[in-house]
């Protein structure tokens, strides 16, 4: 997970290691292991979605009818297709092109920048039409049970907000890989940073499908 | 290698550098093991000066020394401390992170750098916590039950519960860097099976800390949201159902209290072995009840919640998955007594500690079943009882494992000898101290004494002084530790590489080890323990 480039010759694995290999497959591991652990996260807080989507079910189906589906699905096709390009951007730096991963790179961060613009858009929908139970905020249901359609909205704010973090700090990191793709020092060691927050982008866009069908698609 | 560079090579690792950036940004393991040791170090009597205040309170039945608040916040600053910020670090932080990489015979941990980021992740993360809680008047317990976490307890419970999330990521970084480094970083020939019965634990706690650590993460920022920003996931007014706080709460902290022991049966597993002069009994099934204990500690997480209104049938399956866990702690049990069976048992402080570590866990292990017997919970539960059945574990196991592997491993970490008479005297104040300590509590949790009371009926007096009097003794076992370790640092015998003619790979390499532990690279040929081929040498 070390971030910082190598400013000594190529081919040489950081000093705990024995050689590159080892090196390469303790740092994916290391991600995989991060990754899991990022799905115990949003894994407590949707099982804890469960069981009110069980205990309530019909306001809760009821709730979902007033986020924007249009806009939800657009989000959606537009994370799988950063998802793609940060795919490319893995091989492209592997087969040395620095132009054309710096491209894929920045359209992946693009995307991303998109995707947050959106869904800031839709919170504030959702703010002008007082469905934001958040600080104090008015909110004013117009359908039945507006106390189990709040705790429905609570749930949408905490998952799409966490969902939103970890797409801010992805974006940080690929900004971060750009600067390393301009100066170009190391390929190989790009290579694998590329690889690993891959990974992390791809779980990021996972997450996003799963909230993506229990907030939207679980409708009446 | 040139001469120059060969000295340098073999030079310890404390030798080379004394300059403040090389303690403070030192990215060698061995390094942050110290940090660490002495962050928790400092902690651990910061959480033992509030359990000395509370036992003072507690010798007689009125509240006279301090006022009701102030006993609430008390005993909130001790589990809060203790829990969090000593029992969960404890072993893995000091003795895993210097012993692992020597014991599978590498370099260093896997990612250094990200080991240094969670010492300052953890002591940051803490100091915040305590500033938080000494400073207001924060009073939920170590627990943070909703509602009154979210709906009546004083704001700076935020505070807390961000602190305590912050610490989470140190927990999360130690599990990756013990589970990549076991995988990945083994010298040739140590298979899974020739490991060392510490680094299995490690390796099972890391599990634990990976997998359970985020849920806890989650819990308490959905607490932070409802607290900070109104946003209710567990507030009755909305249909929210403050019990699904304590559900996702304890499948976190049941196998956390996991994290707080089996870190200490890999110390004890190996002290025990090296003071009988015998392979360990029963090497797989240790190992893989250690494994066992991991696996099934997420499922017995409702027994804490018995009396809490979770269904009849919940509490009946939590009640007998709760005996399945105490089935690999019973195999160990066994297996240590085993292996002193016949041995040639050398009666040092290290063994004393050891041996108090197996008398003190079978005890607390043994209450742990009569709470997880559900009718026998209804009666004790939230009483006494249940608290000298953790600090049986935690405090009469853990502990006492921790301190005795530190001695055990002190001459390696220090490159000194500490005196061993006193450190017999210690090991005994411990174990008498402790025991009269908490065996009290057995019997006045039985009788009905309820837990986070700060004044009781009479009848309980005689119980709650001896108790009180026996922290004092259990204090002096603590604080000698700390004077005579000191001590040695500077006037104790010089260690040789092996002092106790143990097994393992860490005892191949100078007391210190070099930098990079090793001088040459380490391949390991035969089984763990061989006491035998040692001893016929
Ligand atoms: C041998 C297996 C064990 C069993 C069957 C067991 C069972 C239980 C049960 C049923 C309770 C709930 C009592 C109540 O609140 O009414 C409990 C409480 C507790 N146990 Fe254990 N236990 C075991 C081992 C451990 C270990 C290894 C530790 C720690 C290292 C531990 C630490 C705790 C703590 C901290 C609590 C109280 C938490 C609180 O309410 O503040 N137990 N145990
Ligand atoms: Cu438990």
């Amino acid at each position: 997970m070390t971030t910082t480039p190598s400013t000594t010759s190529k081919a040489v694995p950081d000093e705990q290691f024995d050689d590159l290999t080892q090196q390469r497959q303790a740092v994916l591991m290391g991600m995989w292991i991060f990754l899991a652990t990022e799905l115990m996260l949003f894994g407590g807080i949707f099982t804890a979605f469960t069981v009110y989507r069980f205990a309530y079910p019909d306001v809760f189906a009821e709730a979902a009818t007033h986020l924007d589906l249009k806009l939800g699905t657009l989000n959606t096709v537009l994370l799988v297709t950063s998802s793609l390009f940060m795919a490319l951007a893995e091989r492209a730096v592997n087969a040395e092109r620095r132009r054309l991963t710096l491209t894929f790179l920045l359209v992946t961060i693009s995307i991303g920048v998109i995707f947050l613009g959106i869904k800031g858009y839709e919170w504030h929908h959702e703010y002008t039409e007082k469905l934001m139970p958040i600080l104090g905020l008015e909110f004013i249901y117009p359908g039945a049970n507006p106390d189990r359609a709040e705790m429905f909205f609570n749930f949408y704010y905490v998952l799409t907000g966490l969902h939103a973090v970890h797409m801010s700090m992805g974006l940080v990191m690929l900004t971060v890989l750009v600067v390393f793709t301009m100066r170009w020092r190391d390929p190989p060691r790009l290579g694998r940073q590329i690889q690993i927050n891959g990974l992390y982008w791809a779980f990021v866009d996972v997450v996003w499908v799963f909230i993506f069908t229990t907030q939207y698609l679980l409708r009446a | 290698m040139s001469e120059a560079a060969a000295n340098q090579a073999s030079e310890s690792y404390l030798s080379s550098g004394w300059r403040i950036r090389d303690w403070l940004l030192t990215t060698d393991h061995k390094r942050v093991a110290w940090l660490y040791t002495i962050s928790i170090t400092a902690f651990f009597f910061l959480g033992g000066l509030a359990a000395l205040v509370i036992r003072l309170e507690l010798m007689t039945p009125d509240g006279d020394v301090v006022s009701a608040d102030a006993y609430n916040q008390l005993f909130t600053i001790h589990g809060v401390v203790m829990v969090w910020f000593f029992l969960i670090p404890s072993i893995p932080n000091t003795l895993g992170n210097f012993l692992l990489p020597l014991m599978v015979g590498a370099k260093d941990l896997a990612f250094p750098k990200l080991n240094l980021i969670s010492w300052y992740i953890y002591t940051v993360g803490g100091l915040f916590t305590i500033a938080a809680v000494i400073t207001s008047g924060v009073d939920t317990g170590w627990t943070f039950y909703t509602p009154y976490s979210t709906q009546f307890a004083d704001r700076a419970v935020v505070a807390a519960l961000t602190g305590v999330f912050v610490v989470g990521f140190s927990s999360i970084a130690t599990g990756i860097n013990f589970i990549v480094t076991t995988h990945k970083m083994r010298a040739p020939g140590l298979t899974w099976f020739r490991l060392p019965l510490f680094v299995w634990a490690n390796y099972a706690t890391s599990l634990v800390m990976v997998l359970a650590t985020p849920v806890l993460s989650a819990t308490l920022i959905l607490l932070i949201l409802e607290r900070m920003m109104g946003i209710g996931i567990f507030d009755p007014a909305l249909g929210g159902d403050p019990i699904l706080f304590q559900h996702l709460f304890w499948f976190y902290s049941h196998p956390a209290v996991y994290i707080m022991i089996l870190p200490g049966m890999g110390v004890v597993s190996e002290l025990i072995t090296c003071f009988s002069r015998k392979t360990v009994f029963g090497y797989h099934g240790m190992a893989l009840s250690i494994l066992a204990i991991s696996v099934f500690g997420f499922l017995v997480w409702g027994h804490h919640m018995f009396v809490s209104g979770q269904s009849l049938y919940a509490g009946l399956m939590f009640s007998l998955f709760s005996f399945f866990v105490a089935l690999p702690s019973a195999i160990k049990t066994f297996n240590w007594t085993a292996t002193l069976y016949k041995g040639k048992l050398i009666f040092s402080a290290v063994m004393i500690y050891a041996l108090s570590f197996v008398g003190l866990f079978t005890i607390g292990g043994f209450t742990g079943i009569f709470l997880a017997s559900l009718a026998v919970d209804v009666h004790v539960h939230d009483t006494y009882f249940v608290v000298a059945h953790f600090h049986y574990i935690m405090v009469g196991s853990m502990v006492t494992a921790y301190i005795g592997g530190l001695h055990f491993w002190w001459p390696k970490m220090t490159g000194r000898m500490y005196p061993e008479l006193w450190a017999k005297v210690a090991a005994l104040a411990l174990f008498i101290g402790f025991n009269l300590t908490f065996f009290p509590q057995y019997l006045m949790g039985y009788a009905g004494m309820p837990r986070r009371y700060q004044t009781y009926p009479e009848d309980f007096q005689i119980l709650h002084v001896m108790s009180s009097l026996g922290a004092g003794v259990l204090a002096i076992g603590y604080l000698l530790p700390l004077v005579y370790l000191l001590w040695s640092l500077r006037w104790g015998k010089r260690a040789p590489p092996n002092p106790w003619r143990a097994a393992g790979l860490e005892w191949r390499t100078d007391s210190p080890p070099p930098k990079h532990n090793f001088l040459e690279p380490q391949t390991v040929t035969g089984p763990p323990y061989d006491y035998d081929t040692i001893d016929n040498k």
